[in-house]
């Protein structure tokens, strides 16, 4: 540690105004600040500074989706080879599947990573300001909702839309208004939907082209089955939990994200609000659609999706990463308290809606969440309004 | 008394003097229709899929613009204050009408493509605009003047637009292949029409990343905080 420390105060002099890298000061600053807690005091006033600054928060984020990453690429490897049918006649090891999985999944966030810090960089030394750690987090979760077959050029093309177009454009970390990997996702899912959806980009078959793939061996994932009409075909509900199923890199196991749920909830960095919250509004609402589904008639297509149990439908896809990951954003989330419930509910509602209502949208977290983060301020309008006329009733009341 | 008040006549205008040249040159960049006045915009986002269609549109909007703003201004002394919207309105219709006749007639491929959008002009922001703010105060010749300068504002963003609609979302440019069929996947490539660049909210997106770039650099526009 010590020798990191010295070599960065060595490198210090270059940087600063009148070295000979000046412009990169703030490349420096960023890189320096997040090795180490800047020394940095309040000149004025009596103010408390916590030791965790925005590089330590996006940090311990970080650390919790460590589990959903190391899962993913641990299930990337399964899923080819049981897509393969190597299940069956040799038994592929732990570490089989893990390198398979790594050389697959490191590559996407690689790339992811690269072109977001790029383009933060850029506009770092073009506006002159420090750099801004929001991409830190933003560029681990674009890989773990991208389907692995994204080719690396489409991961690229939509993470530079979504720091471009998601976030600088509004004035930088703090400012955006959507979450930016959901906006790198649905920006890909509209604009490749070939790539982003449908049976064949869940699951690696690319190479190893020269065996089989197993007889009735299906690449959609379970909300695919779903929202086309083949209940049976859905994963069963443990297998769902753990994760194994196809699906994005880092979303199909819900006990990988509960991991990371405890890691956030703990340290105080995720709200648990919303995640009750959102939690609470899904299951209200497969609840509702377990009551209405049987008094359906044949017509209605989606009666039998309707009937999948509450804990089962809450456990597929990416409800479980969403709301752990994504919904809790605290830029995009709402401020208040009651607003947070507010914002949770109606994204665990819509997002069962849109899910089993609509089939060209077979994931409805991802629209939901994005509707919701448009609507937060909103929410937050009316929970601010609603408080200050409740005092003021209570004033007049004393007064009068 | 009225005579000693009277201004002194000034000395006409040249067709190319600097303040009609100002005419044309202004709504270029400085007082663009779309990216300034934030005029038009609905059909920068419909037409813009093709750059055939745009270019159509933008002869459209020019053809309709000079002769209304012609006909305006020299009736301009004669439209009664409270009903001139109604009679803007006509004129409009009426060339519109003339518009969509000549399309059909000449180029009906394209007319089937932008049918109901040549009709919409009528309702295009800028012509009410363009007539209310100008041609009812001034005369004929400065009044084409401003009408080629805004039709031309409003293509050059069109035609961005639709460039790189056409290109991206399609491949191609004027119908003609850009992009080599080579290099789609379904030929063994790598690459992807970008779906997105189709939709409507793209255009939106490019026509916010123009005016990003044009208030960039243009200095005047920039806003006092």
């Amino acid at each position: 540690m010590k020798f990191l420390r010295n070599l960065v105060e060595g490198m210090k002099p270059t940087f600063s105004k009148g070295g000979k890298l000046e412009k990169l000061h703030w490349v420096f600053d960023g890189l320096e600040t997040f090795l180490f807690t800047p020394g940095h005091a309040t000149e004025r006033g009596a103010h408390i500074r916590d030791g965790i600054d925005l590089k330590r928060t996006m940090s311990i984020v970080i650390t919790a989706m460590i589990p959903c990453l190391l899962f993913g690429m641990w299930n990337v490897g399964h899923q080819h080879y049981n897509a393969l049918g190597f299940l069956r006649e040799v038994e592929v090891g732990f570490w089989h599947k893990m390198m398979f999985g790594a050389v697959k999944v490191l590559p996407i966030v690689v790339v992811s990573y690269g072109v977001g810090l790029g383009i933060e960089f850029l506009f770092t030394s073009i506006k002159g300001h420090p750099i801004q750690e929001g991409y830190l987090v933003s560029g681990m979760l674009i890989p773990l909702v991208m389907p692995v077959e994204t080719p690396l050029w489409m991961v690229a093309v939509g993470s530079a839309f979504a720091v471009i177009i998601g976030k600088e454009v509004f004035g930088g970390t703090g400012m955006n208004i959507l979450n930016v990997a959901l906006t790198a996702r649905a920006f890909l899912f509209f604009a490749y939907p070939t790539m982003m959806s449908g049976d064949k980009v869940w699951v690696s078959t690319a190479n190893d082209m020269n065996f089989p793939l197993v007889d009735g061996f299906s690449g959609a994932t379970s909300l695919g089955h779903a929202a086309a009409g083949n209940i049976s075909k859905v994963t069963p509900m443990m297998d769902s939990f753990w994760g194994l199923e196809a699906g994005s890199i880092g979303e199909t196991s819900a006990f990988a994200c509960l991991i990371g749920a405890a890691v956030l909830i703990i340290t105080g960095i995720g709200s648990w609000r919303i995640m009750l919250a959102t939690l609470l509004g899904g299951a209200a609402m497969a609840t509702l659609f377990n009551w209405v589904g049987p008094q359906l008639d044949e017509a209605y297509t989606t009666r039998m999706y309707m009937q999948i149990p509450v804990l089962h439908q809450l456990v597929l896809g990416g409800f479980m990463f969403g709301l752990v990951f994504m919904a809790t954003d605290p830029v995009t989330a709402t401020q208040t308290n009651t607003g947070k419930w507010i914002y949770g509910f109606l994204i665990g509602l819509l997002a069962i809606l849109i899910r089993v209502v609509n089939p060209a949208y077979p994931e409805g977290m991802m629209l939901a969440i994005l509707f919701m983060n448009v609507m937060a301020p909103l929410i937050d309008h009316y929970v601010v309004q609603a408080n200050i006329k409740r005092r003021m009733k209570r004033v007049a009341l004393q007064t009068a | 008394m009225s005579t000693e008040t009277a201004a002194p006549a000034k000395p006409a205008d040249g067709l190319f003097s600097k303040k009609n040249r100002k005419l044309i040159t202004d709504p270029l960049n400085d007082n663009n229709p779309i990216t300034v006045q934030v005029l038009g915009i609905c059909s920068a986002l419909a037409i813009t899929v093709k750059l055939e269609n745009a270019l159509v549109m933008s002869a459209s909007v020019m053809a309709v613009l000079i002769a209304g703003n012609m006909i305006i201004s020299a009736l301009r002394n004669l439209i009664p204050g409270r009903i001139r919207i109604i009679a803007q309105l006509v004129i409009a219709a009426g060339l519109v009408t003339l518009v969509d006749i000549i399309l059909k007639a000449y180029v009906y491929d394209v007319s089937k493509q932008v049918g109901v959008y040549v009709g919409l002009i009528i309702t295009n922001c800028i012509l009410m605009g363009r007539f209310e703010a100008y041609a009812m105060g001034n005369k004929p010749i400065p009044s084409a003047m401003d009408a080629i300068g805004n039709s031309l504002g409003y293509a050059w963003i069109l035609v961005a637009v639709a460039f790189f609609r056409e290109l991206f979302g399609n491949g191609s440019l004027m119908g003609l292949r850009i992009i080599p069929e080579s290099f789609y996947a379904m030929n063994g490539g790598g690459y992807f029409n970008n779906n997105m660049m189709i939709l409507p909210p793209m255009a939106l997106v490019i026509v916010g990343i123009i005016i990003w770039i044009q208030r960039a650099r243009n200095t005047k526009l920039i806003e006092q905080a």
